[in-house]
């Protein structure tokens, strides 16, 4: 048995230029920035207050920093795929078959795995337990935990960059393909255990909310007292207890056949391929859906505090929400109509796709009627949301549209197809993200994003998208199929000209967002936020300063209607003097630790040995492994005590804050 | 923080026994921690109820390897079927140490609720003794199956049932290592709250093994025994 | 104050709750008696329903669930303690939640591979009918 297992100095790239150079910059840069870390003394406060922390806010800026620059990541390949389509009209293009297989797997499985679901989560984790009025989430270690398996997941597959390759078989390892005959590579190993390791942590994190929803809120909140976004966070936590196991089932069962020779989807001995595609889709689909329902929650946000109005008709939003919920487990054939279930199972399945646009449809409605009559301020995070309904509501219908088996069955992996779902993902999901990003990003920093960068990134963002994506529609409806690395058909090159035409506009707004990013920090003193109510909100997190302190809320608010915190304001208001201070008591808060990052440092180490079958190494990770559980469960002390003067004086400077800006309402004419 | 707990005072009158007038069920809900509008649940409820959650999305995992197995029951592939294979008498005695080890972590529980450490322990040990036996059973088994060239590679039917048996008898194994690691707790930190929070969970894991066994055993065994 | 308290309130109660310290021990053990001998006839009914012809044979599979499905009550309510208690109502949520997903895994991919596999053989299948 060697001692590297199959590791060899050929797994490093060194005849493909492309793969070598991007890889060497990676490289570059992680050690530069970790050099400044470690040079400029920063490293201590980096693993103190967020490697180890536990606390729900740091966790979710780290989620959505890892999501944004995993969708950078994302973005590059999108490059690479249309330029490559530009070009290879009757030549070969610049990609490689096997490297353009490569980047559309990984496109795919980086964007859904590793940008999309830590936004998502990560903006739930930032606002959920503010808006629930408590102090963390049920599970704060596992909290912990979760991300940094994510981020293993992340790490794994940006390794197969530089070490071996990733997977060929598109962002759903498809057998007989993905089976160990056809390519037994180290690429779909890549795939399974960055996808393996990162669902254990994602179905924590489903967990971990579901039970903060059900079981911690501020005394007085009942369940129709909740905020939107914390009901579509349950919904969608719902579908992560419900979905990911089913995943890990289906790929651990991939993985038995690719390392042990199992025979569960082979071509041989018994094995049936179509259970794999079964099985993955009856995942798949409850992920979208995981996907959207928060961007659904933060649109229903933005929304009601942008137009100055309560969410129109709470109630049958909360109940569209579950409606959604629990179809959502039932449509999952529409994945695979064309693979000859017969018109019976097709006829049901089409006809549960199209029933589950009704509740969709019903929240759209809610919306516009929440807009209708209200005071609208075009903020960027609004401009994102109406960007959202004109996009999502094309995207949906072409979604109506596929779900019709006949059309279906012209229409399946075509580019039509790939311009529908990347219609409601950026649509909703992207957006969302970039609206709840900006809306809670002065809550979370303490200083807003510069506006005039925002609102440009903004714009070019959905024409960028709509030049992208309508020559994709068009080029579906001519015929072309999905992943063509190149081909020879002239009714299509003009569409995946416009369509290169569309990515470089697209690429000037991601150079918009990070010149936003950039230019807020530097002007950060102008645009700081002061009172901690930048945008007149109407949910609980609101009543803290930016950022809020370790505790949250110095004393539990008692709740006593919906949208709580526009109550007190509104009373503060009138009255011109805030509630009573409250009576202070000490505060315990779950301790950091370093479980969760140490964790996942040996999850990855299993995970890799796994990948490149250094057998003595995967014993000595799991062992790791369970020997910091051990460790983590044998402390004595969990919990950490702020004294009553501090959390005093921390409150007592917030209602300073709020008291001068109530003075500045009192005047009028003067700027607030 | 006090590492005592407090109890808010036994009811007399169990309002949820059939035939007895309930309690005002607005006022009950209103109280209610971590139900209605009480405010957050105690650490207790918050634990049990997410690592309740934890156990169904395990329950959800098997069903889609039952799911698998379902499927590929009769896809044998030329190899032996479960009627030629399965040896019924062994799957009973592992039924009836898996549901004895059950009854014993029950006691357990009723022990720890004593606060005897010895009671505990004791049950402990035998629960943790009658799983040891389960699994040798089962490995003895999966020996056999494997000699007799009816090994897991030989068709999807054999390839299914040795992973959702395995899968089983691995939950079954870290479920052991987990009651040794809680014995040795038990022993040296005695019944803190956070020690008794997590006897709460084994509790809950074990006897949803023993579910999970019953519709096992029945699906493919004893049913596969038909096909 | 903690965010979380270790007060336990007996009128909240998780799943599987082992709380009663007024109870005595053979209280909280009669459960656990009961429950072990309505499982331990249930199963030897299972295995013994298989030797004999009392049921027609093409039901036996549906009979057998149904003891199956009969048994795991008996674990949840003698050995879980899962009552339709107003504080156990998440729980039992949570748990009809989980029963409708399973009934939708497993009924859903029997009914599509069933009708897969009556139009499309697996592969191994169609290779022996190759000439």
């Amino acid at each position: 048995m060697r001692i590297l297992g199959n590791l060899t100095w050929d797994a490093v790239p060194w005849n493909q230029p492309i793969p070598l150079v991007a890889g060497a910059a990676v490289i570059v840069i992680v050690l530069c920035v970790i050099a400044w870390v470690i040079l400029t003394g920063r490293l201590p406060y980096l693993w103190r207050e967020w490697i180890t922390s536990v606390d729900h806010k740091r966790i979710g800026v780290m989620y959505v920093l890892l999501g944004l620059v995993m969708a950078f990541r994302g973005f590059i390949d999108a490059i690479m795929m249309r330029s490559q389509q530009a070009l290879a009209f009757h030549a070969p293009g610049y990609l490689p078959p096997e490297h353009y297989d490569q980047i559309f797997s990984a496109h795919g499985t980086i964007m859904i795995f590793f940008a999309a679901m830590p936004l998502v989560i990560g903006l739930m984790n930032f606002a959920v337990p503010l808006q629930l009025g408590v102090r963390d989430v049920a599970f704060p270690t596992w909290n912990s935990t979760s991300f940094w398996l994510t981020a293993t997941g992340a790490l794994l597959v940006n390794i197969s960059l530089v070490i071996g390759e990733f997977a060929r078989t598109g962002w759903l390892p498809y057998p007989p393909l993905s089976e160990f005959t056809y390519l037994p590579g180290v690429g779909v190993d890549y795939y399974l255990w960055a996808l393996l390791i990162s669902g254990v942590g994602t179905l924590m994190t489903g967990i971990n909310f579901v039970t903060t929803i059900l079981k911690i809120r501020a005394p007085g909140m009942s369940y129709l007292r909740m905020p939107m976004f914390c009901w579509t966070a349950l919904a969608s936590n719902l579908l992560i207890i419900a979905a990911f196991p089913i995943l890990t089932a289906t790929l651990v069962m991939l993985a038995l056949d690719r390392y042990l020779g199992f025979h569960f989807f082979t071509n041989e001995a018994g094995g049936n391929m179509m259970m794999f595609i079964n099985l993955i889709w009856l995942w798949g689909h409850p992920e979208v859906y995981i996907l959207v329902l928060p961007a659904f929650g933060i649109f229903s946000e933005v929304i009601s505090t942008f137009s100055g109005k309560p969410l129109f008709n709470y109630r049958s939003m909360v109940w569209a929400t579950l409606g959604i919920c629990l179809i959502s487990f039932t449509v999952w054939l529409h994945h695979f109509f064309t693979m000859g279930a017969g018109p019976d199972v097709n006829a049901l399945f089409g006809i549960a796709s199209a029933l589950i646009a009704i509740p969709t449809g019903v929240k759209i409605y809610n919306w516009m009627f929440t807009m209708y009559g209200g005071r609208i301020r075009f903020a960027t995070p609004m401009l994102w949301s109406l960007g959202f309904i004109i996009t999502f509501v094309i995207g949906g219908m072409t979604g109506v549209l596929l779900a019709t088996v006949p059309a279906d069955f012209l229409l399946h992996n075509s580019m039509f197809l790939v311009a529908h779902f990347h219609n409601v993902i950026v649509g909703a999901v992207l957006y969302a993200c970039f609206a709840g990003v900006i809306y809670w990003f002065p809550k979370a920093f303490g200083f807003r994003l510069d506006e005039g960068w925002g609102k440009a990134a903004f714009w070019l963002t959905f024409i960028g998208f709509w030049v992208v994506f309508v020559p994709l529609y068009a080029a579906g409806l001519l015929g072309m199929t999905r992943r063509l690395q190149h081909y020879d058909m002239a009714l299509w090159y003009p569409w995946m000209l416009i369509a290169a035409l569309g990515i470089v506009i697209m690429g000037c707004a991601a150079f918009c967002q990070v010149a936003q990013l950039v230019v807020s920090i530097r002007r950060r003193s102008e645009l700081r936020d002061e009172m901690g109510d930048p945008w007149d909100g109407r949910s609980l997190e609101w009543v803290t300063a930016s950022p809020p302190p370790a505790f949250n809320f110095a004393v539990l608010p008692n709740v006593r209607g919906e949208e709580p915190y526009w109550e007190i304001k509104q009373r503060a208001i009138e009255s011109q003097h805030l509630p009573a201070e409250p009576s202070y008591e000490p505060i315990e808060m779950p301790r950091n630790s370093p479980t969760g990052f140490i964790t996942a440092f040996f999850a990855t180490i299993t995970g890799f040995a796994l990948i490149w079958h250094i057998w003595w190494l995967v014993g000595v990770g799991l062992a790791a492994a369970y020997a910091v559980f051990v460790w983590f469960a044998w402390r004595d002390v969990e919990e950490y005590r702020i004294p009553v003067e501090e959390v005093a004086r921390i409150d007592r400077a917030r209602r300073q804050a709020r008291m001068e800006w109530l003075a500045r309402q009192a005047r009028p004419g003067e700027p607030a | 923080m006090s590492t005592a707990e407090t109890f808010a005072p036994v009811r007399e009158i169990d309002p949820y026994k059939l035939g007895r007038r309930r309690l005002a069920p607005s006022e009950a809900e209103i109280a209610a921690k971590g139900r209605g509008e009480g405010g957050p649940a105690s650490k207790w409820v918050v634990v049990g109820y997410g690592f309740w959650l934890f156990l169904l999305s395990d329950v959800i995992m098997f069903s889609a390897f039952f799911a698998a197995h379902a499927v590929l029951q009769t896809a044998t592939a030329g190899g032996p079927t479960g009627r030629e294979l399965f040896d019924l008498h062994s799957v009973a005695v592992q039924t009836g140490v898996l549901l004895a080890s059950s009854f014993t972590c029950g006691l357990a529980a009723v022990a720890t609720d004593a606060r005897s450490q010895i009671g505990t322990q004791l049950a402990l040990l035998i629960t943790g003794l009658l799983g040891l036996a389960f699994l040798l059973l089962e490995a003895k088994d999966f020996a056999t199956m494997v000699a007799a060239g009816a090994g897991p590679q030989r068709s999807a039917f054999l390839s299914s049932t040795f992973t959702l048996v395995g899968c089983h008898g691995l939950h079954v194994s870290a479920g052991l290592l987990w009651l040794g690691t809680m014995m040795a707790q038990v022993f040296v930190k005695g019944f803190r709250p956070n020690i008794l929070r997590r006897l709460l969970c084994f509790n809950l894991f074990w006897h949803m093994l023993d579910i999970i066994w019953v519709a096992l055993f029945t699906v493919v065994y004893l049913v596969g025994v038909l096909r | 104050m903690t965010f979380q308290s270790d007060e336990r309130n007996l009128d909240d109660v998780g799943p599987g709750f082992m709380d009663y310290p007024a109870r005595s021990v053979w209280q909280g053990i009669r459960s656990y008696f009961i429950g072990l001998a309505l499982a331990v006839l249930l199963t030897v009914f299972s295995f013994y329903l298989l030797g004999t012809h009392w049921i027609w044979d093409p039901a036996l599979p549906a009979a057998l669930a149904a003891l199956a499905i009969a048994q795991i009550g008996v674990h949840l309510v003698f050995f879980l303690h899962i009552t339709t208690a107003p504080d156990n109502t998440n729980t039992v949520l949570a748990l009809g939640f989980a029963v409708l997903i399973v009934a939708l895994i497993i009924v859903g991919s029997l009914w599509i591979m069933y009708h897969l596999n009556q139009n499309m053989l697996p592969m191994d299948q169609m290779l022996q009918m190759q000439p």
